[in-house]
């Protein structure tokens, strides 16, 4: 048991070596387009774990991470953005104090990606409160509801969030560097949660919340806890999403970012962390290969128009789809382990030997 | 604010609320009976609206034959809904059908853009509905006046459905124990089939008679009315259509009179819908009309 | 001489109305240290309803439930628990897609010392006693005999082993008070007979008071020491067993309901 514990470390640790050793050679040789794709994935990876975590794992419905992406999105463009560019943006109405007066120079950009998911786990906070301590689908509707509301609010607080213009000429912080990093320890943190007895309690309430409360586990604290970590992943994701593009508005964050979530939760498996994070890296290519389709296209004589919003289609339908026929997703509910590796790698040697 | 304007205020959130009453029924219906939020539920208005409106400018149907024929393709939309997405599901995890229900509500939307295109169009209307009218000192518009009109002779009905009907018996049975309805040989799936239908008319109904009230139709103009719509059952508690109906006016004229006090608020409107949310699941989480939810142990 | 022992368990005049239905009405019942009583009567009689009262799933409508001196009617389920009293259920309430260790590990939760930053961050301090725990929970299935199926998936035990984990379950969360509901339902006679003497020794080994509720008249009978019967709501009679058997309160209340 001990022994296992170790070699699964050292092999995490490996893991991480190797994660660093490709980064570095993907700074060298990838072009910007492949390198864009990659942070988005990784973004895809921080948020779809976190979102995880409460919908497959706790098993509670919640359509919030748009509204945490955008919570997190615009603290971290407002925290960074330098001031000569404050000025330039908020042409409209000046930005408010105090953040009109001060800019995080670049070595805080850690300190503000934190606050970023601070300040969105402080917003999961506020709406789990009222709808956690019920039983039934009240999160679904509260954070619906939260995620357009936080539209509103961005579109309508002009001193803060500079309306429907946006903020543009946000510095780009982010690269493979901080993306593949906080991926990796997201999935880390996240999944040594769930293994322990924290997650047990969360899956326990998924499976049966009386017979969880009647074994002593507190239904709110803990949905409540699921949801916040939730929320804080989700606003560290929109962090790192805004100084990626260089750019925040509303529009960035739409349901459509919500729903992206969820088909990456339910195609790796509705309570698989690790699911999850494949399925994440899987999605932000299949997004860019769609993107193709969508344009106009050439063949010979023959030309094709463009169907703008046909992914959209093809995703939501896929969507119902897979949780009519293939309601598992590729890993249920079960985690990719370092002992499921090694048993099929020697399983593979053996069978060619 | 006078007398005359307050009460043009409250005409229009009567007139709001009405329409939130029609939508309300719908989310109650199915989720007193599946448990279920039927999130497709505001795109059904929305294709009311549409179907409508090409019944009528495209076919060139009267427009009376154009509405009707629009209400009955958004009943057999919504049971399409219900037999193709959501009876698979029925006895699956909760979270399933929820998600289903999500992808269902994605897939007419972007399905609407991509065939009709986010541009919004010009809604035709009876001159009924343009006429301006002048009660007790104040300009009422026919809207104002006339879809509060219709859409409470259309809760009339329904309520005579519900409670005086052999079909309404049998879909507040289903609500109260499946199971136990089966065994008394009713066929639960056609209850749940035409209970798809009924609150799919309904919202088909009141998706007309928004784009009689906001003449520029778009693919998304269900998602908010639908939102505010299921809030407005919460509020009146879930699982009954009185409490809809009331919950309905109340999100309205709230609505509307909050936004003709503080005008300087106006932008924010949709928010204050969410504050009545969560006040209410603060203060009385199971509606005005609701009994605790209680699971059986 | 039952008053030399500890009193467990009170009920007093315990009555619960559902929108106008009166479940339970004035029901009363004592339990003292080691007591293994049966709570019998017909479908419906309200006896769950009790079960639910006590373990706060229900809140009752007027009554007062003591546990161990100190009040407890209205507390919510997972404050009861951690007071020392567990519970099966009826309809198996498994967590069917835990293994069974798990099922077992969850009860331990509520006592664990570590904040959720620990589990996280894999402290050694929580490694330890995440290893602490599942050495416990081994040794507890091992003693019930569900050892070798530690690993299995809850839901695909056979329902015999089903309601043996339910048991395991509940005795992880160290109760000092044990409510049973309907333990032999489905089970066959052979099943039967070794539940029996498995509640006994489980009894024993782990210094219990039991409440349980049972259809099995040949169950009841064979362990019980002390028998309430309840029907409509009401407790009718109390008693041991011979004298249950033999009151025609009893037998009437049974005739009228089933067989």
């Amino acid at each position: 048991m001990d022994n296992k514990i170790k070699r699964d470390l050292v092999l995490t640790c490996l893991l991480f070596i190797l994660l660093m050793l490709g980064t570095w050679l993907a700074q060298l040789y990838l072009n910007s387009y492949l390198v864009r794709i990659l942070n988005t994935a990784c973004i895809y990876v921080v948020v779809a774990v976190g979102y995880n975590l409460i919908n497959g794992i706790t098993g509670q419905f919640s359509l919030g991470p748009n509204g945490f992406m955008a919570m997190g999105g615009y603290t971290v463009a407002i925290l960074m953005l330098p001031l000569a560019q404050k000025e330039q943006v908020y042409f409209i109405e000046p930005l408010i104090y105090p953040f009109s007066a001060f800019t995080f120079p670049s070595y805080l950009f850690g300190l503000a990606l934190f606050l970023g998911g601070v300040v969105a786990a402080l917003a999961a906070l506020l709406i789990g409160f009222p709808t956690l301590r019920l039983r039934g689908d009240y999160l679904a509707i509260a954070t619906f509801g939260f995620g357009e509301i936080i539209l509103v609010f961005a579109n309508n607080l002009i001193p803060l969030t500079n309306g429907a213009l946006g903020i543009k000429g946000i510095p780009g912080y982010t690269n493979l560097w901080w993306t593949v990093g906080l991926a990796f320890l997201t999935v880390f943190l996240v999944k040594s949660l769930v293994n322990s007895s924290f997650g047990r309690a969360f899956k326990a309430i998924r499976e049966n919340e009386v017979a969880a409360e009647a074994m002593g586990i507190n239904l709110f604290r803990h949905k409540l806890l699921a949801f916040v970590i939730s929320g804080f992943c989700a606003g560290v994701g929109g962090g790192l999403f805004v100084t990626l593009i260089g750019t925040v508005s509303p529009s960035l964050f739409t349901f459509t970012m919500t729903f992206n979530l969820l088909i990456i939760i339910v195609l790796g498996g509705l309570g698989s962390i690790t699911g999850s994070t494949i399925t994440a890296v899987i999605f932000a290519f299949l997004q860019e290969i769609l993107r193709e389709v969508e344009a106009p296209h050439t063949i010979g004589s023959w030309s094709l128009p463009g169907i703008p919003g046909m992914r959209m289609v093809v995703f939501s339908a896929l969507l119902v789809v897979l949780m009519i026929f293939y309601r598992r997703g590729l890993f249920g509910n079960k985690e990719l382990s370092w002992q499921l590796v090694i048993d099929w790698v020697s399983r593979s040697k053996n069978g060619k030997a | 604010m006078t007398w005359v304007t307050f009460f043009q205020q409250l005409m229009n959130g009567v007139s709001l609320g009405s329409l939130y009453a029609l939508l309300a029924i719908g989310y109650t219906l199915v989720y007193g009976i599946l448990g279920l939020i039927n999130f497709a539920h505001g795109d059904v208005f929305m294709l009311g609206a549409y179907f409508a409106f090409f019944m009528i400018a495209i076919f060139m149907l009267p427009w009376w034959l154009g509405v009707i024929v629009g209400i009955v393709l958004c009943a057999i939309v919504g049971m399409t809904i219900e037999r193709v997405a959501y009876r698979p599901l029925r006895d699956a995890p909760r979270i399933s059908a929820l998600i289903t229900a999500v992808g269902v509500s994605f897939f007419i939307e972007n399905l609407g853009l991509v065939t009709v295109g986010a541009r919004p169009k010009g809604f035709p209307r009876p001159d009924l509905m343009k006429n301006v009218y002048i009660l007790a000192g104040a300009r009422i518009h026919g809207v104002t006046l006339w879809v509060p009109i219709i859409s409470l002779a259309i809760l009339a009905v329904l309520l005579f459905i519900v409670y005086r009907t052999k079909m309404g018996m049998a879909m507040r049975a289903v609500a109260k124990d499946m199971e136990a309805t089966r065994l008394m040989g009713v066929n639960v799936d056609r209850v749940i089939l035409l209970t798809f239908a009924l609150g799919s008319a309904l919202a088909g109904a009141g998706g007309v008679m928004w784009a009689c009230k906001y003449p520029q139709i778009n693919p998304l103009m269900g998602v908010f009315p639908g939102w505010k719509a299921f809030t407005a059952a919460v509020v009146g508690g879930i699982g009954n259509v009185v409490g809809a109906m009331i919950g309905g006016f109340i999100i309205g004229v709230a609505e509307i009179m909050i936004a003709a006090f503080f005008p300087s608020l106006t932008g924010y409107r949709d928010a204050f819908v969410f504050g009545i949310l969560i006040f209410f699941l603060l203060i009385k989480p199971s509606g005005i009309m609701g009994e605790t939810l209680k699971e059986k142990v | 001489m039952e008053k030399h022992r500890e009193r467990v368990l009170s009920l007093e005049n315990l009555t619960i109305i559902f929108g106008g239905l009166v479940a339970v009405n004035d029901f009363s019942l004592e339990l003292y240290a080691g007591d293994l009583v049966g709570l019998i009567g017909p479908n419906g009689a309200g006896k769950t309803t009790v079960f639910n009262m006590i373990c706060g799933q229900y809140r009752p409508t007027q009554g007062r439930i003591n546990f161990k001196g100190r009040e407890i009617a209205g507390l919510s389920p997972d404050r009861i628990t951690a007071l020392g009293i567990a519970r099966t259920f009826q309809n198996i309430r498994l967590f069917g897609n835990l293994s069974v260790l798990e099922n077992v590990l969850v009860s331990f939760h509520v006592s664990l010392n570590q904040s959720f930053l620990s589990s996280m961050f894999s402290l050694p301090s929580y490694l330890a006693e995440e290893k602490r725990m599942r050495e416990k929970g081994m040794q507890l299935l091992d003693t019930l005999g569900l050892a070798h199926l530690s690993q299995e998936e809850a839901q695909s035990l056979p329902y015999g082993q089903q309601r043996r984990l339910e048991i395991a379950r509940a005795l992880a969360t160290h109760p000092s008070l044990l409510l049973l509901d309907e333990p032999a339902a489905g089970m066959n006679p052979q099943e039967t007979r070794e539940l029996m003497s498995f509640i006994q020794r489980v009894q024993d080994d782990f210094d219990l008071t039991i409440l349980l509720i049972e259809h099995d008249m040949k169950v009841v009978m064979g362990i019980c020491e002390r028998v309430a019967v309840m029907d409509f709501g009401v407790k009718i009679t109390e008693g041991s067993p011979e004298e249950i058997r033999n009151n025609p309160k009893v037998i009437e209340a049974y005739l009228g309901a089933e067989d």
